[in-house]
């Protein structure tokens, strides 16, 4: 097959697969009551392509799915949130993939308590209020214990799936 | 790999000692309030002293939510948002603790000096 209808290909199916899972965890119950805070399943989809592929096009499959799910479920100030949250995991997975000091899990980790931080960080700059500190301790527990499971998830496939570009 | 994922365990520890660490921060500065402050997109809409107790819906253009002031705490009882995240978060009664609801763009946070919080 042609190598770039191979990549939009890829990227479509990818951005398709997010978007699902995105919906799929509307209907878990969510086990954190702390506004902002997800599963985050969507974001095995973007590990995957950072570790499988690379930074180029998991940023974009996690762009345009965050603005398809902004603009098909949620409305402006969901995607404020889910833009600042992916953009501030996205540059972390990024930094520490470069870095290469930790691994699947461990991105994932970081990945998911970057993502909570980013989201209450856009509740904090537009609700003007301060006590973030209140947040911090659930933020982190909950992106640690999802940062883990999509970690493992992520690893497991990031190992049989067969993917070249 | 072995040194990754052994990395890894120490920013599990790392995160988990500075999550254990604000909680044990916020505990500490804990003091009971005096009143709940309203806010809807910013904008603050009424207090509530906590030492009344109350039932109060509060309309936003989200929808509604159902303020309760009972025995000193705050909490909403009842909300129309899709999530209900803010019916989860449960009683708040100390000076900081809030309770928010995204989709409605309301937050109700405790304010004001009280006694002190012997800390239980």
């Amino acid at each position: 097959m042609n190598k770039s209808v191979k990549y939009i290909t890829v990227l479509g199916v990818s951005t398709a697969a997010a978007m699902v899972l995105s919906f799929v965890e509307t209907l878990i119950p969510n086990p954190f009551p702390v506004p902002g805070v997800k599963l985050g399943l969507a974001n095995l989809v973007t590990l995957f392509l950072l570790l499988k592929v690379d930074w180029r096009s998991a940023s974009i499959v996690a762009a345009i799915r965050v603005i398809l799910t902004a603009i098909l479920f949620g409305n402006f100030a969901s995607l404020a949130y889910s833009a600042a949250g992916a953009a501030l995991s996205m540059l972390v997975m990024i930094l520490l993939k470069r870095a290469g000091v930790f691994s699947t899990a461990g991105i994932s980790i970081a990945g998911a308590v970057s993502h909570n931080a980013g989201q209450i960080l856009m509740a904090v700059i537009l609700f003007r209020t301060g006590e973030i500190i209140w947040w911090l301790p659930a933020l982190i527990v909950s992106g640690v214990v999802t940062g883990l499971a999509i970690g493992a998830a992520g690893a497991i496939l990031v190992k049989k799936v067969e993917l070249k570009l | 790999m072995k040194r990754k994922i052994r990395n890894d365990i120490l920013l599990v520890f790392a995160l988990l000692a500075a999550a254990f660490a604000a909680w044990g921060v916020i505990r500490l500065c804990q003091r009971t309030g005096a009143y709940a402050a309203v806010e809807v997109d910013g904008e603050e809409r009424g207090r509530y002293p906590l030492s009344e107790d109350v039932r109060v819906d509060i309309e936003t253009e989200g929808g509604v939510n159902t303020l309760v002031i009972e025995n000193g705490e705050a909490y909403v009882i009842e909300a129309d948002c899709p999530d209900k995240l803010c019916v989860k978060q449960g009683r708040i009664s100390k000076v900081g603790q809030a309770v928010i609801c995204l989709p409605h763009k309301l937050v109700i946070r405790i304010k004001g000096e009280g006694r002190a919080d012997s800390g239980s």
